[in-house]
């Protein structure tokens, strides 16, 4: 009996939703009494950090032809794993490479996943465990009935716990099915913070009145070191891209602390970001339905408020470094 | 090209949300059922829009009860040519997909369409578990699609960028924003929506492999901490000692 934890790598590191969903099966692990096993795709750099949340094996699948990310190469590599492993219960994060590879393996091995899980199993009464519905406005616990049991960690949502075991890092092989699908290029923003990694993010909406005001928000985003996003309406209109747009149509986030300036708070809006753990909502209308969301509230003009805030929060990090 | 386009029921977005039967079901009690968005807006859109392009045909399918027809004849108003309802009551990700799967393999299509997730239980599975339950590759949160023949050429959302893949099909994808843009169906869809052969088939065998066991609701959110205009400062001070978020 084993817990796999499938953790991704990018450009030859541990994403951070690796290292989170590491940290969740390292715990499952400490609290089922079984052992916690990583897989690692692909070339990768500080794969015995992962001892320090509980991971004592690491399987580093290293052949060509995984370059590419194929999920359904990757659910092959996860399956085998699982197998060689005697694995029980498999872990994923609930981001991009996870929700495609996830569902995959379930088919695969006829069994139960639940996606987007923001706490350990509850194993007393069965086992169940609790995610977030309805976009983010209840939360369901679900049971799995299946004897092989996959979770999908959403990102920034349990704590780690530092669980220090060494971790053996071993090769591990297996061949792998040829398949359909070619990857024939990656267009990243390399230069900015991934909008879903980020602790702090800064949007700002309509009552920015133009795309040429957006000076404040990326220098508010660059003293706090936050990513920059934007409401749907900003989006649609092309005062900024697409990639920004945070709500229901577009990214869900959950960072620590979320910036909502000039934005109204419209329930699509709110699904997208009411994971946040502290929001923060700047807009001139009292009665702006974000600041019942809101943890902190300034009814104020943004044109007068953000640069006062930039300043503030610059002197604050001069005087906290 | 023979398109297969799956659609969920979903509760209105600005539905309120309760639960009943000792928190273990959904409150439907006055509440507005939709087409699950991103199965409407892009993933049967961009099936039309590819069949007005090229030629073929358009097939919704639905795994639930006779309550979610309505929302069927909607998707035909938009534009679908016909459409297949599995009878079942299941919940169950894994279930539905092997609904889908099975019906799929009875009657091949070029690309299975659906949407990435459904704003109830936020799963974002079916899809993928229908690929593999195929053995075709899958393409997840694809935001654009251009077709020549048979090989489709998919832009999809990956962190922090965007990923292009080729695929020939048959293959799944799920629709993400992007994809197409939402369309009202006009008089004409509607009263020809009416006439449109919807199949309704048993079920075939599967079993549960998940089971909600209760709902639970948010505490209530602690009202909102104002701060005056003038005096910034005690923001980033109340951020720093008493949210510790900076």
């Amino acid at each position: 009996m084993s817990i796999l934890i499938y953790a991704e790598t990018n450009n030859g590191t541990l994403t951070k939703n690796a290292i989170e969903a590491a940290n969740y099966g390292g715990l499952l692990a400490s609290k089922t009494g079984n052992k916690a096993i990583a897989l690692v795709i692909g070339a990768s750099n500080g794969l015995d950090q992962l001892g320090k949340y509980g991971i004592s094996k690491v399987l580093h699948f290293t052949n060509s032809g995984t370059s590419d990310f194929d999920p359904q190469k990757v659910t092959h590599v996860v399956a085998e794993a699982v197998k060689s492993e005697n694995s029980t219960i498999v872990i994923f994060a609930h981001d991009y490479s996870g929700k495609s590879v996830a569902p995959r393996l379930s088919a695969k091995l006829d069994a139960g996943l639940v996606s987007g899980a923001i706490a350990l199993p509850n194993t007393e009464n069965g086992f169940s465990v609790k995610k977030a519905v309805f976009s983010g406005k209840a939360f369901a616990e679900v049971e799995i009935l299946t004897s092989t049991k996959i979770i999908s960690v959403l990102p920034n949502s349990v704590e780690k716990v530092n669980n220090q075991v060494t971790a053996e890092i071993v090769p591990f092989n297996t061949e792998l099915p040829s398949t359909q699908l070619k990857v024939k290029e990656i267009k990243k923003e390399s230069t900015e913070l991934s909008l879903t990694e980020a602790d702090i993010v800064v949007s700002a909406g309509r009552g920015l009145k133009g795309p040429e005001n957006w000076g404040m928000i990326e220098d508010l985003a660059h003293a706090l070191g936050a990513a920059t996003a934007c409401s749907r309406p900003v989006a649609d209109i092309g005062w900024r891209p697409h990639h920004e747009h945070v709500g229901q149509t577009g990214l869900a986030i959950r960072p620590n602390l979320y910036f909502a300036i000039g934005i109204s708070g419209a329930i699509q809006h709110l699904a997208g970001v009411n994971g946040s753990k502290i929001i923060v909502a700047i807009n001139t209308d009292a009665e702006a339905p974000f600041f019942k969301a809101a943890d902190y509230g300034i009814i104020g003009d943004a044109f007068d408020v953000v640069p006062k805030l930039v300043e503030a929060v610059k002197k604050f990090k001069a005087s906290n470094n | 090209m023979k398109i297969l386009v799956c659609i969920s029921k979903a509760p209105d977005t600005t539905s309120k949300i309760a639960f009943t039967d000792n928190n273990s079901k959904f409150d439907e009690n006055g509440v507005q059922f939709i087409v699950n968005p991103y199965d409407e807006w892009y993933a049967l859109v961009r099936a039309l829009e590819i069949k007005e392009a090229g030629g073929g045909n358009v097939t919704i399918l639905n795994v639930g009860g006779a309550d979610n027809d309505p929302i069927i004849r909607k998707a035909l108003a938009i534009g679908a040519d016909d459409a297949v309802r599995i009878e079942s009551s299941t919940e169950d990700a894994l279930s539905v997909a092997k609904q889908i799967a099975e019906y799929t393999k009875q009657n091949t299509f070029d690309m299975v369409f659906c949407g990435k997730e459904t704003i109830d239980y936020n799963g974002s599975q079916v899809a993928g578990m229908v690929a593999e339950l195929l053995n075709v590759p899958f393409v997840s949160l694809a935001s654009k699609l251009s077709l020549s023949g048979n090989t489709a050429t998919i832009e999809r959302e990956i962190e922090g960028g965007v990923e292009v893949v080729e695929v020939t099909t048959p293959f799944v994808i799920s629709a993400a924003k992007g994809m197409a843009e939402a369309r009202i169906p006009n008089m004409r869809g509607i009263m020809a929506a009416r006439t449109k052969p919807l199949t309704v088939l048993p079920a075939y065998s599967s079993q549960n492999a998940t089971k909600v066991k209760a709902f639970t609701l948010p505490p209530a959110k602690s009202a909102c901490k104002f701060v005056d205009a003038s005096n910034v400062e005690e923001l980033v001070s109340l951020l720093h000692n008493e949210a510790k978020a900076i």
